[in-house]
């Protein structure tokens, strides 16, 4: 059984196929038009495949443009998408930290994928990865390279959660003088202790696995693993974690369905 | 399926406010009243129209954000808003304005508005379980009291007190009544149908017809519950909403718990049931006044410290109402709310394994999506639960 799921984030659009325990994956930037790209996402994998649409059971759209998706069959919050993925991924989990471009939330599960709890960031880029972007732009660095630059540098104190506000306080650290890569370990430290001080209110989980974008940059997980006092895993699909949930989810449905039809 | 009366109810606004422009040039008097804990009863012995205060709707506030700190409760902001650019009508209509300490924001907000409409304000005491606490209430309404006289230029005899207390306490009944058949699942009544028909009945004039609409109702919802109906599907998750008031324009997080696909089978906050909990003792060889005291002293507010009431009825809601989960709902800068729901989450996991949401936000509409996220996320947990 084929299966699809479609995970737009305010980033990037997530597509992912799953057959049976294989899988496949597109990842394209949204840009301004959510419904779009991740059309676009999902016609790609298509093509890469060679099959067509009427050979996908089920298709399960999750994330924020989730809503403005026409070709999919249901729609699932990514919370419940990331907790299933992270449990596909690394067996066992049961705590996600899950950081994307706007949003940085913290699932706790029962270690089979189901959710029990959850805590998300309010409605300000303050620890997700819009606040990574815009302390990179101001420190005159791409994103992707943050984790790199600072490697065993010490941390400054970042003391703004508010992005705009950090922005100030790091281009005023630039100007006294401190170095660039202690400036960038303050700000994974700072992304940390937000998120750290979420999960705090869920209780610690056995099995730590950290999902969503932000995952790539290692220099957040050592400070995620420093402030949980726990082992991060970080697998290198975990971006892909709320798509292949959700393809996961779909096979859910589907096979729902098919019983439905058995019965019949 | 929606009960017919509801089409009634959708229409009282209009109907109110035209009742109440009619007893105005009756010379009738106005009370208006913002919170819970205005002893109705009071006004009603005064021979005045009690009446709800507007302050759940999002458009006043930039206008009282010229006046008022951006960063207190939409709660505070909009009652102000709608009182200093006159858009509320029963303000507007009201000779009188009862107000109380119930939070620092409101006790200082008070003092500004205080010019714009003459207004009492109760001082409430800061807990229930010491010595004094009734006594010191129960002198703050026999002060409300004199104030009323002399301010509506009558006389409020023990009588007239009593049969308030009678007439307010029916009407509690005829509310709590309609609440509790949604005790049933799936529940016949929908949560945005119970807050609507809740929310109109405050701003109704009289009280005898409200009571009348209420039941009428509520004999209808008891006839959908007879036939097995309900607007929510077998297995639909039930919640309890708690925390700070809901209403019109303020009914964002409920509409959305139930277009999520969950059913808010009853509202523990204090637009909902944690009012009509309690009735005033009718006990005539009583003092009336110490018996009014008594009852909304009882009100289960977070201002209240310790608010234990809160966790006791929470606690009878959920077996009650077989309650899957709960949602408490904190208006920003609720600074007694949003910590209470700390202890009430802890009670709630310990005691119940239930799921609990803690959301707080304001009345504007910039959060919705994750809202959404949220409350998806929460509905399709309870779901989940519910298959296991």
């Amino acid at each position: 059984m084929i299966t699809v799921g479609i995970d737009v984030g305010s980033m990037t659009a997530k597509a992912v196929l799953l057959n049976d325990n294989e899988w496949l994956s597109v990842i394209r930037p949204t840009g301004c038009s959510p419904r779009q790209s991740a059309r676009e996402a999902f016609d790609e994998l298509l093509q890469e495949v060679g099959i067509s649409t009427g050979e996908i059971s089920h298709i399960t759209g999750t994330g924020y443009g989730r809503i403005a998706l026409d070709f999919i069959d249901n729609a699932v919050t990514e919370i419940t998408c990331h907790a299933r993925g992270a449990h596909y991924l690394v067996e066992g989990t049961d705590l996600v930290i899950d950081i994307g471009g706007q949003d940085s939330k913290v699932i706790r599960t029962d270690g089979q994928g189901n959710v029990i709890d959850f805590a998300m960031n309010d409605k300000c880029a303050a620890g997700t990865g819009r606040f990574l972007q815009v302390m990179a732009s101001a420190l005159g660095a791409d994103v992707s390279e943050l984790a790199v630059l600072s490697r065993g540098a010490e941390p400054v104190e970042i003391s703004n959660m508010c992005t705009v506000f950090a922005e100030s306080e790091v281009v005023s650290l630039l100007a006294q003088g401190v170095a660039k890569e202690n400036i960038i370990a303050g700000i994974h430290r700072s992304v940390a202790r937000r998120v750290a001080a979420m999960a705090g209110r869920l209780g610690t989980g056995s099995k730590v696995t950290f999902t969503g974008g932000v995952a790539r940059n290692a220099g957040v997980k050592e400070f995620l693993a420093e402030e949980l006092g726990a082992e991060i895993n970080v697998v290198s699909a975990s971006q892909l974690a709320g798509a292949l949930g959700a393809a996961l989810l779909a096979r859910e449905m589907a096979k729902i369905s098919l019983r439905r039809l058995d019965y019949g | 399926m929606r009960p017919e009366t509801m089409r009634i109810v959708d229409d009282l606004r209009d109907q109110n406010i035209l009742n109440l422009e009619h007893a105005k040039r009756e010379n009738q008097k106005i009370v208006g009243m913002y919170c819970a804990y205005s002893p109705k009863e009071l006004v009603l012995a005064a021979g005045a129209l009690p009446v709800s205060l507007c302050g759940t709707r999002q458009e006043p506030i930039a206008a009282a954000e010229k006046i008022l700190p951006r960063n207190i409760c939409p709660l505070i902001k909009s009652s102000f808003g709608f009182a200093i650019t006159d858009t509320c009508p029963y303000f507007r209509m009201s000779d009188y304005v009862i107000a109380e300490t119930t939070c620092d924001g409101k006790k200082k907000m008070y003092e500004i508005l205080k010019d714009y409409k003459p207004m009492h304000v109760l001082h409430l005491p800061q807990g229930t379980n010491r010595p004094g606490a009734l006594k010191w209430w129960t002198d703050e309404l026999y002060l409300l009291k004199d104030q009323l006289e002399e301010n509506l230029g009558v006389e409020i005899s023990r009588e007239s007190l009593r049969e308030a207390v009678k007439l307010v306490n029916k009407e509690r009944l005829a509310m709590r009544k309609l609440h509790e058949l949604n005790k049933v699942d799936p529940a016949p009544l929908s949560g945005m149908d119970m807050l609507t028909s809740l929310w109109m009945k405050g701003f109704n004039v009289d009280v005898e017809e409200g009571i009348e609409l209420i039941s009428q109702l509520a004999e209808e919802v008891e006839e959908i519950a007879r036939q097995g109906a309900s607007p929510f599907a077998a297995g639909t998750p039930r919640i309890l909403l708690t925390g700070c008031p809901v209403g019109m324009g303020s009914e964002k997080v409920l509409r959305l718990l139930e277009e999520c696909g969950g059913s808010v089978v009853c509202l523990e906050n204090c637009s909902g049931f944690k009012a009509v909990d309690t009735l005033v003792d009718e006990d005539e060889a009583r003092d009336p006044i110490e018996a009014i005291a008594e009852k909304y002293l009882q009100i289960p507010c977070s201002c209240i410290s310790p608010n234990e009431g809160r966790f006791d009825l929470i606690d009878k809601m959920i077996d009650e109402y077989h309650v899957d989960g709960l949602v408490d709902l904190t208006w920003q800068a609720c600074h007694t709310y949003n910590v209470e729901g700390e202890l009430l989450n802890q009670y709630v996991k310990e005691k119940y394994d239930l799921p609990y949401l803690h959301l707080e936000t304001d009345y504007s509409t910039s959060d919705l999506q994750q809202l959404q996220t949220r409350i998806g996320a929460f509905i399709e947990l309870l779901n989940n639960r519910r298959k296991a």
